[in-house]
């Protein structure tokens, strides 16, 4: 590997590094707008302008390869020269509109202005070119052309990405502008990344513009729960409240990008149908119960069916959408507090949902669909289940997560499943199932629990707690162990960590990994 | 002076095949295509020390050379007759003119490079050159000298013109091609250079019409006779534009090296009206001024201007007189570069605009003192730091402009109008 001098330090860089990626890699920062690791290069910019020894003139970094003996230099007087002219030059025709602009907090405008520039404008106000403002370009992106610093990183997107090319750059010099072709507005299901990779406030979103003020939110690295895909995200949120996913590089998994169905799913997971409590039928009605009640009532019951019909009177159904830990901690429940081998998944799409395409999009829409594979929990176990049902040997079934009621409709679940005695549903929603139920336990949705997802490659990513779940509403493993408490009496872990390592444990496809392994791009399943 | 360049001015009807058959025309071709190798051409022309007429000066052998040999892609050239800098205009005298000339330099250029296709890139208006250009390609292709196996000699040649939209950027060479394949002229980052990545991800050739033209004299004569034309690093008979106060304008072929004060007083007739001479822009808008002073002691050669403080470029000599308001003179420069900048860069799309504001500002009377001082930093900051060289192209004449005549300048702030003007012509502009 070549190794050259960066600001005075040595740093030793693939040769197929640009200078901003061999200076990341030396902790210094090379300032850049229009440079985009997943796309091409177009050097536009001119803010990653570096003095190079021997050359002649200023470089830009982003099209400067490495090379042996390369003295670069990025604090030089000729090169904060440049970077402070280019700010000066990128502010001329800039509205300054900081106060009323979404991106404020997250500009590189603003960023770069105080690290590289802090002169006053020498540029009168009056003058400044003007140009198209708040135009709704469609697919939920809004773009002012005034606040743009033409650094074609969302033409770039559309041309090689999704190679649909619905942004273009029109007129010439300083009245260049982004757009869309005439009446062909963007219809595209990846839009949202252009508002992701614009530095600056031009592109935003029209479902976030003017909701929060970008300083307020927390980060949280997880996992979209959107398709088997499983795009690592960061889930950006405020105090309890979730008000956008943002794509986050994963290189085995989705590069930089996110699809928007994925990008726009987080709604359904804080809906005002959220459960807070333990309800419990009585008089063809739910109620309210604590906790301990519900537990106690649950396995009281379990008790009840497996003294009198035997351990496989009773079963349980996950859905695709449970982490790895719930599946897990449920089948080990089954197994070994009530001692049946009735477990089966559910995994359903709901009707119309989008296609498999070429870049992201699944058609499965459950996130850990291959984890449950893994984990030996049969695919087509329902069929099973009702016709143990319909015999009469299936009397009481525990449902995690699983929706049966919507994914089979109400007239075949009841043709299905009709005659069970009892049912206890584990949910974060009161959705149909519950309605159908005798017992329900508020669980966490997964923005709100630690644990994992197993993509449909196989590649185990990590999810992380945003914040607590609503009310009195529990993680899956932790109501899971709980009920096996009440059961048998024996201690079972309910934290992510240490219900993974016992499945590491257990199970050949999750063995040599752990939780905090998994690092930030995870890990593929060992078989 | 042999008239090399301009033989149409002695010989009639030179744009018409027979005539320029007749008068020893395509027997360069004949002897690049049977008694010369192809890396015989690259070496008489390098050894001709030819440089290339589109204003960068580079020679133009050198260039051939950097073509692969062993290419698996195909080779292209591309003739770049986009010229389009303000006070050029040789080109197109070429074209209607001595346009087989061109072809013919075209095609030994493709055989000394080994390309089989060539497009030559012909600027948005010049409809009626194109038409010129095509009947005589056609002739060419009638008689064997383009097209399958020309004369026998088994190379072939197909030549396509192709007119582009009207934009001052496409004649840059990068543009150039980028226009060419179907898209924006946005000047591409180099390296790859066009030799290894030019037109359609192709090595590529760009020659201006004017550097063609001279290649079948080189193949005739040799590089002996065209050294000993002029100096000897920047050889060879030359096409001036001299445009402005001067009493007869227009094209003049001289020898590389003639003195600029010649050329003025003498082929141009001297100043209009009698004035004075007030400056001189020796290569198109986009070099830095030579004030009276300094034009009268400079040879016209790439390396003499070059010495002086400016740029020989395209050869568009500009001539200012005495009356001539220097602030509105550069205004009318930063104008021209504000429209073309193609707006990729930070700093010329944004430098030029301000420039050109700032010198309104100026001219109008309305400038204040330390105008004068972010005129020249702006002009400094985008120099030098873009991906093409339009930003310096307003830049040059800028940083030469405010310095030379920096008391019309402060003039303008201090009178607050125009000390060329009247008070009643300010008030109309």
């Amino acid at each position: 590997m070549p190794k050259l001098t960066i600001d005075g330090k040595e740093v030793e860089a693939g040769a197929d590094l640009n200078l901003i990626q061999a200076a990341e890699l030396a902790g210094i920062e090379i300032p850049h707008y229009c440079y985009h690791p997943g796309l091409t290069i177009v050097g536009n910019c001119r803010m990653c302008l570096v003095e190079i020894e021997k050359a002649p003139k200023l470089q830009i970094a982003c099209n400067t390869r490495v090379a042996e003996g390369m003295v670069v230099h990025t604090k030089s007087d000729k090169a904060k020269t440049a970077q402070k002219a280019v700010l000066e030059f990128l502010l001329i025709n800039h509205p300054i509109d900081c106060p009323v602009c979404d991106q404020a907090g997250e500009c590189k405008l603003q960023d770069y202005y105080m690290d590289y520039d802090q002169q006053p404008s020498r540029f009168p106000l009056p003058e400044k070119n003007h140009k198209g403002k708040a135009i709704d370009i469609g697919s939920g992106v809004m773009l002012d052309q005034e606040r743009c610093i033409l650094c074609a990183r969302c033409t770039r997107f559309f041309d090689e990405v999704t190679k649909t090319s619905e942004l273009a750059i029109f007129e010439r010099g300083d009245h260049n502008r982004i757009d869309i072709n005439p009446g062909q507005p963007v219809n595209n299901k990846y839009a949202g990344n252009v508002v992701d990779i614009c530095p600056v406030g031009a592109l935003t979103e029209k479902e976030f513009r003017f909701r929060m003020r970008v300083w307020y939110l927390h980060r949280t690295a997880s996992v979209c729960g959107g398709c088997e895909r499983g795009c690592a995200i960061d889930i950006h949120h405020h105090r309890g409240r979730i008000y956008r996913f943002k794509p986050r590089f994963n290189p085995g998994v989705n590069s930089y990008w996110m699809c928007d169905e994925g990008r726009h799913s987080f709604p359904a997971l804080q809906n005002e149908t959220r459960l807070t409590s333990p309800l419990v039928q009585s008089k063809d009605q739910l109620v309210s119960e604590p906790w301990g009640e519900g537990i106690r009532r649950a396995a009281s019951i379990i008790a009840d069916y497996k003294r009198t019909y035997g351990a496989n009177s009773i079963a349980a159904v996950i859905d695709a959408t449970s982490t790895n830990e719930e599946a897990f901690a449920l089948k080990q429940l089954m197994k070994t507090a009530i001692g049946s081998d009735r477990i089966a998944t559910l995994s359903w799409s709901p009707p119309g949902a989008s296609g498999d395409d070429d870049l992201l999009i699944r058609a499965n829409k459950n996130p850990n669909a291959r984890g449950l594979a893994a984990l030996a929990i049969p695919a087509d176990g329902l069929d099973g289940l009702a016709a143990a049902v319909a015999s009469g040997e299936l009397k009481m079934l525990i449902a995690m997560r699983a929706d049966l009621v919507r994914a089979f409709g109400e007239e075949e679940f009841v043709r299905r499943f009709g005659a069970l005695d009892y049912m206890l549903v584990l949910s974060a929603d009161a959705n149909e199932t519950c309605q159908m139920a005798n017992q329900v336990w508020p669980i966490a949705a997964y923005p709100e629990i630690d644990g994992s997802f197993t993509n449909f490659k196989g590649r185990v990513q990590r999810i992380n707690a945003a914040f607590p779940p609503p009310g009195a509403a529990l993680a899956g493993i932790e109501a899971i162990a709980r009920l096996g408490h009440a059961l048998d009496g024996v201690d079972r872990p309910s934290s992510a960590n240490a219900v993974f390592a016992s499945m590491a444990a257990a199970e050949p496809a999750f063995k040599g990994l752990s939780l905090a392994a998994l690092g930030e791009h995870g890990a593929d399943l060992a078989s | 002076m042999e008239r090399i360049l301009t033989r149409w001015l002695d010989i009639p009807d030179l744009r018409k095949l027979d005539v320029y058959a007749g008068n020893g025309g395509y027997k360069a071709l004949r002897k690049a295509l049977f008694e010369m190798k192809p890396e015989e051409i690259i070496n008489e022309v390098k050894n001709s020390n030819l440089r290339g007429r589109g204003g960068a000066a580079f020679p133009t052998g050198v260039k051939w050379s950097f073509i692969p040999k062993d290419s698996k892609k195909p080779v292209y050239l591309c003739c770049n007759a986009d010229e389009s800098e303000p006070g050029t205009f040789a080109n197109r005298y070429e074209i209607e003119f001595d346009p087989h000339c061109i072809i013919e330099g075209i095609a030994i250029a493709c055989r000394a490079v080994g390309a089989h296709t060539a497009y030559t890139y012909l600027r948005g208006e010049f409809t009626v050159q194109k038409r010129i250009l095509d009947a005589a390609i056609a002739e060419a292709y009638a008689n064997n000298y383009l097209g399958k196996n020309i004369l026998g000699s088994g190379f072939d040649l197909e030549v396509f013109t192709h007119r582009g939209a009207g934009a001052y950027i496409c004649g840059e060479e990068t543009g150039l091609l980028e226009s060419l394949e179907g898209k924006r002229a946005y000047p591409r980052n180099r390296p790859p250079f066009p030799a290894i990545q030019g037109a359609f991800g192709c090595p590529t050739v760009v020659n201006n019409i004017e550097t063609l033209s001279n290649v079948p004299h080189i193949i005739n004569r040799g590089a002996d006779w065209y050294k000993s034309i002029g100096p000897e690093k920047s050889p060879g008979p030359k096409l001036f534009c001299l445009s402005g106060h001067v009493n007869k304008p227009g094209l003049y072929e001289l020898p590389m090296g003639f003195p600029l004060k010649d050329l003025i007083y003498d082929v141009g007739g001297g100043i209009l009206d009698g004035k004075a001479l007030k400056g001189v822009i020796p290569g198109g808008s986009s070099f830095p001024i030579f004030t009276a002073e300094e034009a009268v002691k400079v040879n016209m050669d790439f390396d003499s201007v070059r010495a002086a403080g400016s740029l020989m470029g395209t050869a568009g000599v500009m001539v200012m007189h005495e009356d001539t308001c220097m602030v509105d003179a550069l205004k009318t420069i930063a104008h021209f570069y504000h429209h073309e900048s193609c707006g990729q860069c930070t700093p010329c799309r944004e430098g030029c605009g301000w420039i050109e504001k700032l010198l309104i500002e100026l001219e109008a009377g309305r400038g204040k003192m330390e105008d004068l001082k972010t005129l020249v930093d702006a002009a400094t900051n985008m120099e030098g730091n873009t991906i093409c060289v339009l930003a310096d192209s307003l830049s040059m004449p800028v940083k030469s402009f405010v310095p030379k005549y920096r008391d019309e300048f402060e003039a303008h702030i201090k009178l607050g109008r125009c000390p060329f003007k009247t008070s009643s012509a300010q008030q109309a502009a």
